[in-house]
């Protein structure tokens, strides 16, 4: 045992799920990941923006990630939408795309405002978040626990890609643990 | 009412058109798809009929897939206005190939000539600048639209913004397709890629 110093933070082990997420993307061949950053996806961006062949493209709302999806896809790219639940309801007009192109889309959302959270501004879009996705033509699948996240995240990007469905794969605060304000 | 000496939209996009090759070209919602689809209906026309505010991130998507095409995105000021953000996304990423045009009428011509901000408070050349798109200019004459047209062909030294003072005649509608699977399957034949 060691000692730390008091303004030290506790070491913890990253989770591997994030690294999973990153390998079913590179086998099915994304090349352009737009973002609006969320601690929930910290470890992922970091994946790609080391990785040679992806195209790493943060935004300034999420709704440009679904216009620049429908072009990637004209230019004959797959891409993915990294975004936080609140996100959501910033893409809704722009969600139209998805059926208008009927283009192969994919946003991983990372959940706030369910799992013992602390800010209550995250309630309500975290709330509406599934019902305002299925309401724009999405496919929603969830995943809670770390086990099983690389086989939900393979069930989305294959029906995703393979099957031109357009789909959001939530990632459940429990999942990503809730965000601590106050020590 | 039209200001004077303000460009005829039409004209103006024919020109930036006429010699266009490999481009592919995006237009945004309102007058800017009629413009495009006036030009010459073409397989590599990408027309919108809604998202607005997302035509400038649609030819991002394109110019990163296809870094040696030239990419031209023709929207109008409100359209623009609405995706503003999108210029600071642009600025980031610095594709080479992709040429903005703001078709810059100052007002919303499709909903009954309200003034936009850029009649009166919003200097958009300014704001893509700022953004860190360098090339960022006006153009006002026929004369300028016509020696411009050839550099939206040089892949490697945008990204470019040019704003166009055009009047605000409302024009006859030159419709395009409005079918979008089919808008977007025919630019991706157009590139060699064939359907899922």
């Amino acid at each position: 045992m060691h000692l730390r110093h008091a303004h030290e933070k506790p070491v913890e082990a990253a989770p591997s799920w994030p690294d999973e997420i990153f390998s079913i993307l590179q086998r099915f061949e994304v090349r352009q990941v737009a973002y609006v950053p969320d601690a929930g996806h910290s470890q992922l961006i970091e994946r790609v923006l080391e990785a040679p062949l992806m195209r790493a493209v943060p935004l300034t709302t999420e709704e440009e990630g679904i216009a620049l999806l429908a072009g990637a896809w004209a230019g004959g790219q797959r891409g993915v939408l990294l975004m936080q639940s609140s996100g959501v309801g910033n893409c809704i007009n722009m969600l139209s795309l998805t059926q208008i192109f009927r283009f192969p889309f994919l946003t991983l959302v990372t959940m706030r405002g369910e799992w013992g959270e602390f800010n209550p501004w995250q309630v309500p879009m975290g709330s509406s978040t599934p019902g305002v996705l299925e309401l724009s033509g999405i496919r929603v699948l969830r995943a809670s626990d770390p086990g099983e996240v690389a086989d939900v995240m393979e069930a989305a990007a294959s029906q995703a890609y393979n099957a031109c469905t357009p789909t959001a794969l939530l990632l459940s605060q429990r999942l990503i643990g809730t965000k601590v304000f106050v020590k | 009412m039209s200001k004077a000496n303000r460009l005829e939209r039409r004209g103006v996009v024919s020109t930036l058109l006429a010699g266009r090759k490999d481009a592919i070209v995006v237009g945004g919602l309102g007058a800017s798809t009629y413009d495009i689809a006036a030009a010459g209906d073409h397989d590599r026309n990408f027309y919108l009929w809604g998202g607005m505010g997302g035509a400038v991130m649609i030819g991002l998507g394109i110019a990163l897939a296809q870094p040696r095409l030239p990419v031209v995105v023709i929207t109008g000021d409100g359209e623009m206005l609405m995706g503003i953000g999108s210029l600071a996304t642009v600025g980031l990423q610095k594709p080479g190939n992709l040429t903005i045009i703001v078709l810059d009428n100052e007002v919303y011509g499709e909903t009954g000539g309200q003034a936009s901000h850029t009649g009166t408070n919003v200097d958009l050349v300014g704001v893509a600048g700022a953004c860190g798109i360098s090339d960022a200019r006006t153009i006002a004459t026929m004369a300028e639209v016509e020696a411009f047209a050839p550099s939206m062909q040089d892949v490697s030294a945008g990204p470019r913004f040019v704003s166009i003072k055009i009047d605000s005649a409302n024009l006859e509608r030159v419709l395009a397709s409005r079918d979008g699977s089919f808008i977007v399957t025919r630019i991706r034949g157009a590139l060699g890629f064939g359907p899922i």
